[in-house]
């Protein structure tokens, strides 16, 4: 084995569409959501030999039913990969893609494999959130975890608590502009060209489905106002600056150097540093801090490298959270250009894809930036990040 | 629609809709996508009634108008999952009582699925699972086709079902892949045992323009279409030009239709009409093609054929799945270990079946070591043959061939559960070796027996427990012949019959319940039928002038073809023990034994047509034409003779109804759905009337009487 450069060639995702009866995935498994998703992307790689690629990783949060067997052995199946090429799967709730990115990638970067498929699916909409979880009593009799840290709202409430100066206007504002963000991304078709169209049946027939269902352009601050808040009485997380609960799957395809010259690969990004954190489980949002102190740190950069930013909004609260502790304005440009999870929506363990399949088109039109990160906070009180390197970056 | 009213009475069709929703393409082009659901689970197929073509006829009619207002730039139909649609809904053609009527279902096809080719807006069907008959006559009246290569079946089977494709089928097909692939589809394929396409051959035919996998079909279609309404050429390799219509069309219509001739004979009416439609196809316009369908439609669905062809659809599709007289399955022993007595031919193919099906160990056993011996390497040596076939994996191989084992001491059979015998067909043989066994098996242990010719009752009268011993006929060839007969002797038990059939089941044959009868029911009417042939021949008249004085029956079979086919000693013993069973209905020939002696009764070619009859089987019946009863004569007396026997068959309780009868000779002696078997023919015929002055079928399985 011989110690490798790891990179990110490609990366797609299914449109999202929201969790529930009402959504377009409703009758569309979960297997079939990644494995469209999987197709999708090896059908940009015409000539990659589909059985040099070493293993499958897919993660889920909820790993039963359609997102159970070990997905990523199934979909590997179901695509029509060789039976050679194996696969597992991965559970890291929300960073559910984001550790199979950087599992498979320390596996290239120990030269144990050259390529790997690493993605992840979550149909909220048949697998809702904690659903026949069954946590150890001893969480709460001996007060292990605060009783509101399985509740993701009330988590995201107690960033309010401990930060005053993050305001409910401040987290709305910040809502707004994902919104507005991921409106003019898909009018500039920054979108688009990495979604992976999925026909989708219904009781009243097949429909292909080829952009995000949940965005909500038309948001405004004073719509925004009045929205109920549904953790607490007068609280101040909403549906407006949260994540929706919703149905997706992303997949990426990893290459070590070696793969990137044998098949002809051209990697978008250079995987930099990587690391996860732990934080009170109550508090889960602000993870990505030390998540991503301890990135740059093992990288030797400052957060003054970076360029550009995908973070995570599973709460726009928890976001302006990270921004405050590295003294960055809500509104700076760097971050999440292309708009968030507010308005694309949050399949709980494929989000980690997302972003990076969007960081990778924004190192794509800027050879300005060299360095690039994507972090995301975890239940249970986590957070991960991962630092890229633009393969476009004119200094290369 | 006013015209089609009639067809509207019933109000319990099951709907297939036709959904709409609006498709962005990704040139932006708009895709109006047609979703035919009925609503149900995988477990019903969409199917296409009345009241579906009228809805499905109106959804084009609006999109028609949205493609004049330039809001939609193509259309496009697909399926619920797994089918696109399984035909035509035949559910209620039995009950047409007017020839208007049945026309009016060819005409409203027509109708409905002709509005795909004038839209005004490219048309497109994407053929998603599987499609039959009329489901795949919606793709061909589109202009472009695209096919899943996991579709399961796609088929034009009408021919085999007493019908033509009616719906533009017998015209477009052939006028898009081609005159020889199209009598492969329409012809061919359903008179093979109603063979289906595979999503490979849909393609390579030229039915479909080109095939996508499964996981995203639909999304696949979606963007080729695109490329379709952009510009992208698609080329149709197998279209016939002008030249192929005019010199190799008729010719290639010609010689299959003498290979109907020689394989069905020229009763049967459904060839022959998509033939004379598949010829006309070559000229003409589509709307006078379509006419001709609608006329060959209404004279079909009026035949007495067609409605027999469905009564022995149902009965292969239905009653074969709940026997007459099956006592209670649970009744049945498990079986989990076989025992086969004998180590001949017979028994060999006995004992490799239940390796293959029943997947548990089986013991055979001998008179000699020898002989199990070359039993056990018959066996070893077949399935290596299907290994190499690749028609059975080597892991399943090696299982088998570990499953097999061979003893001469009947200690060997104590954990069986099942044990058959196939030795010498003689009573005092079969007694014994039985006698023998049950020393050695356990309490519950089922005896078989496959004699075809002794009685059930005296193969078990020695037995300690002859209620353990049930009837197992099987046919030749063992492997391929689908029927078994299950014979319930007067002393045998419940649980013995219902292991029995499961037996069967597992074994994927057919099973029908008789009683311990002579001949059971397919010798006992084969056995009359060829009896009565010899006494035609042994009267004097020639081999030829038999067979076509029975010719009208509309066998697939001449009685002499048939003879060599099953042995000429067999048939020669099957008359000899149907003339021991009753000698004035049952004629044995002293001839047909000195024809067994020589060993041949007719002259073929190298393909095995019968191109005429041996000198030397001539000289040994020594007859000469002319002499004997006339055609009508010995047709009427094989005819009403026929009648006479299933009557009497009924009357005795050899089987519970009429309909065991006609399954056992559709499934056992390959009889034709057009006969209903038999006694639907036999009722129309008059034969029933003349024989015991009543039908077998009230009211009679006829079609419309102008």
């Amino acid at each position: 084995m011989e110690q490798q450069n790891v990179y990110f060639v490609d990366g797609v995702r299914t449109p999202f569409g929201k969790a529930g009866e009402k959504g377009v995935y409703w009758n569309t498994r979960a297997d079939d959501l990644v494995v469209k998703a999987m197709i999708g992307l090896l059908d940009r790689h015409p000539d990659l030999d589909r059985a040099a690629i070493d293993d499958v990783a897919v993660a889920a949060t909820t790993q039963t039913g359609d997102q159970g067997l070990t997905i990523g052995r199934t979909s590997a199946i179901l695509a029509g990969l060789p039976q050679s090429v194996p696969g597992y799967a991965i559970d890291r709730m929300c960073a559910g893609a984001m550790t199979a990115v950087t599992t498979t990638a320390s596996a290239i970067g120990i030269g144990a494999y050259d390529i790997a498929l690493a993605g992840g699916v979550e149909h909220m909409g048949r697998h809702p959130m904690g659903f026949d979880a069954d946590p150890n009593p001893r969480f709460l009799s001996e007060k292990l975890v605060n009783p509101e840290a399985l509740n993701m709202g009330n988590t995201a409430e107690k960033i309010h608590d401990r930060y005053p100066q993050l305001t409910k206007e401040r987290a709305d504002a910040f809502a707004v502009g994902s919104q507005q963000k991921a409106a003019k991304a898909y009018q500039d078709n920054k979108i688009q060209p990495d979604l992976v169209p999925v026909s989708a049946g219904s009781e009243s027939g097949w429909s292909l489905v080829t952009k995000d269902e949940l965005m909500r352009s038309e948001s405004t601050l004073e719509g925004m106002k009045d929205l109920k808040t549904p953790f607490r009485p007068h609280g101040k997380v909403t549906a407006g600056n949260a994540s929706p609960l919703t149905d997706g799957a992303t997949v990426s395809l990893l290459a070590g150097e070696r793969a990137l010259k044998k098949h002809g690969l051209k990697p978008k990004m250079k995987l930099v540093s990587f690391a996860f954190a732990g934080v009170e489980p109550e508090i889960m949002g602000i993870g990505p801090i030390p998540a991503t102190e301890k990135a740059l740190e093992k990288a030797g950069l400052t957060i003054d490298d970076i360029g550009l930013f995908e973070i995570n909004e599973a709460f726009a609260v928890q976001v302006l959270s990270f921004l405050d502790h590295f003294g960055i304005a809500d509104d700076d440009a760097r971050v999440n250009k292309y708009g968030g999870a507010i308005a694309f929506g949050h399949p709980l363990a494929s989000s980690g894809v997302r972003l990076m399949t969007q960081l990778a088109k924004q190192f794509e039109e800027d050879n300005s930036v060299r360095y690039g990160l994507t972090t995301m906070c975890i239940g249970l009180g986590m957070g991960g990040t991962v630092i890229w390197e633009n393969m476009n970056w004119k200094g290369n | 629609m006013e015209r089609f009213q009639p067809l509207l009475t019933d109000d319990t069709e099951v709907i297939t809709n036709s959904y709409v929703s609006d498709v962005t393409l990704g040139s932006g082009k708009t895709l109006a996508l047609i979703t035919l659901d009925n609503g149900k689970d995988h477990t019903r197929p969409n199917t296409l009634g009345p009241q579906t073509l009228l809805q499905f006829a109106a959804t084009l009619d609006e999109l028609k108008q949205r493609a004049t207002n330039k809001e939609i730039h193509a259309v496009a139909v697909t399926g619920k999952p797994y089918y696109l649609a399984a035909g035509a809904d035949l559910s209620k053609v039995q009950q047409i009582k007017a020839r208007q009527v049945g026309r009016l279902i060819a005409e409203l096809g027509h109708y409905a699925l002709e509005k795909l080719d004038d839209l005004g807006v490219p048309s497109f069907v994407f053929i998603n699972g599987l499609a039959l008959g009329g489901g795949l006559e919606v793709a061909l009246n589109a202009n472009y086709r695209t096919v899943n290569s996991a579709a399961p079946a796609i088929a034009l089977p009408e021919v085999f079902l007493g019908l033509i494709p009616g719906w533009g089928g017998a015209y477009l097909l052939p006028n898009l892949i081609g005159i020889r692939n199209a009598l492969k589809v329409i012809i061919e394929n359903p008179l093979k045992q109603n063979r289906m396409l595979k999503p490979q051959e849909v393609l390579e035919l030229g039915i479909a323009d080109v095939m996508f996998d499964s996981p995203r079909f639909l999304e696949e279609s979606l963007a080729w279409a695109d490329q379709v309404l952009n510009g992208k050429k698609i080329k149709r390799k197998n279209e016939p030009g002008k030249v192929e219509k005019a010199t190799v069309w008729s010719p290639a219509v010609a010689i299959a239709r003498k290979t109907v001739q020689q394989k069905l004979g020229s009763v049967p009416l459904s060839p022959y009409a998509a033939l004379d439609l598949i010829d006309a196809a070559k000229s003409g316009s589509k709307a006078d093609a379509f006419k001709r369908e609608d006329q060959a439609i209404e004279d079909l669905i009026a035949s007495d054929q067609f409605r027999a062809s469905i009564y022995s659809f149902n009965l292969v599709q239905k009653h074969a799945k709940n026997p007459s007289g099956a006592p209670d399955k649970k009744l049945a022993v498990p079986v989990t270990k076989v025992g086969v007595l004998g180590a001949g031919l017979m028994a060999s193919q006995f004992a490799l079946l239940f390796l293959r099906r029943l997947e548990v160990p089986v013991v055979i056993t001998d008179v000699s070591q020898e002989r199990i011996d070359k039993g056990i390497s018959y066996i070893i040596n077949e399935l290596d043959k299907l290994v190499e076939k690749g028609r059975l994996s080597t892991d399943d191989r090696n299982r088998y061939a570990g499953n097999i084992s061979g003893s001469l001491d009947y200690a060997a059979f104590s954990d069986c559960d099942w044990v058959i015998e196939a030795v010498f067909e003689e009573l005092k043989i079969k007694q014994d070796v039985f006698a023998e066994l049950e020393k050695h098996v356990s309490e519950n242990c089922i005896l078989a027996t496959n004699t075809s010719s002794l009685s059930v009752e005296q193969i078990a009268s020695k037995l300690q427990k002859p209620e353990r011993v049930v009837g197992f006929h099987f046919f030749n060839p063992v492997a391929v012949m689908p029927l078994v007969e299950v014979v319930r002797a007067p002393k045998s038990s419940d649980e013995a019959v219902a292991t029995a059939m499961n037996v069967a089941k597992n074994l994927k044959k057919t099973a029908v319940i008789t009683a311990d009868a002579a001949g059971f029911v397919v010798n006992r009417l084969l056995g009359y039928l060829l009896g009565e042939a010899m006494r035609a021949v042994d009267e004097g008249a020639s081999f030829e002038q038999v067979a076509d004085a029975i010719a009208p029956l509309g066998l697939p079979m001449n009685p002499f073809d048939l003879l060599e086919l099953v042995g000429l000693k067999v048939g020669a013993h099957v008359l000899d023990s149907m003339h021991a069973f009753n000698s004035d209905r049952f004629y044995a020939s002293e001839n047909l034994h000195k024809l067994a002696e020589y060993g041949k009764l007719t002259e073929r070619d190298a393909k095995g047509n019968i191109k005429g009859y041996d000198k030397k089987a001539i000289e040994i019946v020594g007859n000469a034409s002319g002499k004997g009863r006339s055609a009508a004569e010995i047709f009427d007396a094989v005819n009403v003779g026929l009648a006479k026997e299933v009557h009497l068959m009924l009357q005795e309780g050899v089987v519970a109804t009429a309909q065991d009868i006609d399954l056992s000779m559709i499934m056992g002696a390959a009889w034709p759905f057009h006969l209903g078997g038999i006694t639907p023919y036999l009722d129309r015929s008059g034969a029933s009337k003349q024989a015991f002055g009543g039908s077998f079928h009230d009211p009679m399985i006829i079609g419309v009487r102008d």
